[in-house]
């Protein structure tokens, strides 16, 4: 799947969202459930405003300094024997681990939930070559045997489903005979999956943080599916963004705690796994043969720029959690594997305003989302460059908009042309005024009174009343209730 | 205390009520209110919608209509927020820049300069009535506006205030927002309306114009018995009529 999961057009996809009652249903209630956990784990801290700074504080020294970092990284790696592969495009990373794949011959591979290789749409490259390519986080599972279904959070990717339509899938597609109760779902999938960890040739992760300063990767899950991924195979691939990076272990312990807490309101999480290259010899598990792919796909165009702090983001989910625009068009209506507000910055940096130009105008700019942010990504600020950009630079805005921003400028700019403009106004909306209210607006107003009423201009502004008032004329009498 | 209103221009062409209250509320509570009349728009529409030039001339007209003044006070968080924003719209322009940071030292929202700068917590006001309060996403995450309009609210006599569920959730103004994406901006009002609803309130109270206008626009449309009011209108309650009666 890569990044771009629909070619329909942006409002039919949010129609289609907005008539799903039941993924509405769904996302609602684990949008309360995840966000209220977040509140008490950050509460429990106590000062939960401190570790966001030093959050912050970690993510923008890292990518202030990314390329000494992913030197120091790259080098540890192949001091402890494993391969380095940057990749300046999704198909030379998905290309780079084809190779591999087919190097080793392998036919059948686990893989452990990461984002960055659906971005490189690296399941249907090696689906081509003829592997089996299982997905064993059983979130991603799920999707995956329900026809590919593409995920709609990047924690939960599965959010937007309950456990009848999970045994339903089950049901139909691998056999499944018992209740909708999650237990029994659960160990079936556990008894399938069991067979895919102990038959696979080959494992491939994705990375939640990479450790310059040893080489080290580290994943974090609740299932431990990233472990077995990560021990029987012979062969590891770990596939990452570039910036997901930190300078120590040290560090990680503060990034790692910070997005358990903000992701699912855990103070850890079940398994968080540190890897540091091939297995040594002697050891028991682990592969014997190490593969880190480090994807650039765009990111570096963001470097320097306004944009640079969206690749703060440490994929936690929290502005997803908080978004009321995500909660009712859910996360297929964006249109990319990275939904919410997190998704509407990052998806047209990494894949252009040709395919993204709508997801900036999808936020009432709440600044939920940068409330939330565990490392203080001023999301809704980028929303508003994003606009900027489409309107200043790309020429992209609708002509009618420009218009009324050319006519907004001279009337804010000029308070005679204001005051005559807004005297003018309850004149011209007379017609469709009844009772000091317009049901049926029109121009720029149709929009806004389809579903609701919207206040007739006063013939008395407020200037005119402060004016009479000035002068001696005041009413301390009768108001109208508007 | 000499104060300088900036009434914003959704208050003076649609809600001139929540400006008169304010003038009201302010003289009542001892201060000179003066309007200057050059002002017109704090350039939150056109900042928002990505038209930075349009909306730095907004702001630089605002500068200038408020440079003489030693307090400026507006009934609405959203459009105290975007003055806020100034510093960084301006940031090029360093005379400007300037400009913008002594506007921006000396603006307040409303309860926020009743509360903080007046350091009154009771304006004596009177409302017998059955209520819930919209926090205002901007006033409350951008302009940082705590507690001041529930300190307020709680000392207003015979008002029973309700707690408002999903508080924390807008209302899906966002002003261009609720007609660019008309969908998705009416199923957060509605959601809004429904939250309310469930208070058992008679009358929303808020402090912004603009999320007052799409949730009293969408009880309308519902033919809802519950009112909107301005918080300015609800903090110079009772008490005006009070004394007018003492004439």
């Amino acid at each position: 799947m890569p990044m771009k999961i629909s070619d329909a057009p942006f409002f039919d996809r949010v129609e289609k969202g907005l008539n799903d009652q039941f993924m509405r249903n769904a996302v609602l209630s684990a949008q309360d459930r995840l966000r209220g956990r977040k509140l008490l784990a950050a509460e429990e801290l106590g000062n939960w405003e401190d570790w966001r700074a030093l959050g912050e504080e970690i993510r923008s020294h890292t990518l202030a300094n990314l390329d000494y970092y992913l030197q120091q990284l790259s080098e540890n790696v192949a001091k402890l024997g494993g391969h380095v592969f940057f990749a300046e495009t999704a198909e030379e990373a998905s290309g780079y681990v084809k190779r591999v794949v087919q190097e080793k011959n392998a036919k059948k591979i686990v893989k452990s939930k990461s984002m960055v290789t659906e971005e490189i749409n690296l399941n249907a490259v090696l689906e081509e070559i003829g592997c089996d390519v299982v997905e064993t986080d059983l979130g991603e599972y799920i999707l995956q045997i329900d026809d590919h279904d593409p995920p709609s959070h990047i924690v939960a990717p599965a959010l937007h489903k309950n456990k009848e339509q999970i045994r339903d899938t089950f049901r139909e597609k691998k056999g499944y005979t018992k209740t909708e109760k999650p237990e029994e779902l659960t160990m079936f999938a556990r008894e399938l999956l069991r067979k895919e960890f102990l038959s696979a040739d080959l494992g491939i992760t994705g990375c939640n943080f990479a450790v310059a300063e040893s080489g080290s990767i580290a994943l974090v899950t609740n299932e431990g599916n990233a472990r077995l991924v990560t021990t029987i195979p012979k062969t590891q691939i770990t596939v990452m963004g570039m910036e997901r990076i930190v300078p120590t272990w040290e560090d990680l312990d503060i990034m790692v705690s910070l997005l358990c807490r903000s992701a699912v309101g855990q103070k850890l999480t079940s398994y968080i796994t540190g890897l540091t290259g091939p297995r040594d010899e002697g050891a028991v598990d682990g592969p014997e043969e190490f593969h880190l792919v480090i994807v650039d796909n765009k990111r570096s165009e963001a470097l320097g720029t306004a944009f640079q702090s969206a690749l703060h983001c440490i994929r936690c989910a929290a502005c997803i959690n908080v978004c009321p625009v995500y909660s009712h068009v859910g996360g297929h209506s964006y249109g990319s594997i990275y939904p919410g507000p997190i998704g509407a910055v990052l998806s047209p940096i990494l894949g252009g305003y040709e395919d993204y130009k709508e997801l900036p105008y999808a936020s009432s700019l709440c600044a939920a989302c940068t409330e939330a942010c565990p490392v203080k990504i001023p999301l809704h600020e980028l929303l508003i460059e994003h606009r900027r950009q489409i309107v200043e630079e790309e020429g992209l805005a609708p002509k009618s908009e420009k218009l009324a921003m050319k006519t907004f400028k001279l009337g804010v700019s000029s308070p005679s042309l204001y005051k005559m403009g807004t005297k003018a106004a309850p004149l011209m909306l007379k017609p469709f005024t009844d009772n000091q209210i317009i049901e049926k607006g029109p121009g720029p107003l149709k929009d806004w009174t389809e579903s609701r009423n919207f206040p007739a201009p006063k013939k008395e502004r407020f200037r005119d009343w402060f004016d009479r008032r000035t002068k001696g004329e005041g009413d301390n009498a009768k108001r109208d209730n508007s | 205390m000499k104060v300088s209103l900036f009434v914003t221009c959704l208050s003076d062409i649609f809600y001139p009520e929540a400006g008169k209250h304010t003038v009201e509320l302010l003289e009542k509570l001892g201060c000179e209110v003066d309007f200057p009349e050059q002002q017109t728009c704090c350039g939150q529409p056109a900042f928002n919608s990505g038209y930075h030039k349009e909306a730095k001339a907004a702001a630089k007209h605002l500068i200038e209509a408020f440079e003489n003044a030693d307090y400026v006070v507006t009934p609405s968080g959203s459009c105290a927020g975007m003055v806020h924003e100034y510093k960084k719209l301006l940031r090029d322009e360093p005379d400007w820049r300037e400009k913008a940071e002594r506007l921006i030292a000396k603006t307040y929202e409303l309860t926020q300069f009743i509360v903080n700068v007046l350091k009154v917590e009771d304006v004596h006001a009177v409302l017998p009535a059955k209520a819930t309060y919209h926090t205002s996403c901007h006033m409350t995450r951008l302009l940082k506006v705590g507690d001041a309009p529930f300190r307020l609210l709680n000392n207003v006599k015979g008002l029973e205030l309700k707690p408002l569920p999903h508080n924390y959730d807008c209302c899906g103004f966002g002003g261009t927002f609720a007609v660019k994406m008309t969908p998705i901006s009416e199923e957060m009002v509605d959601a809004k309306v429904k939250h309310i609803e469930e208070t058992g309130a008679e009358v929303l109270i808020g402090a912004d114009c603009g999320c007052l206008m799409n949730i009293g626009g969408r009880l309308t449309r519902k033919g809802s018995p519950i009112r909107v009011k301005h918080i300015a209108e609800v903090l110079n309650s009772g008490v005006k009529k009070h004394a007018d009666e003492n004439l």
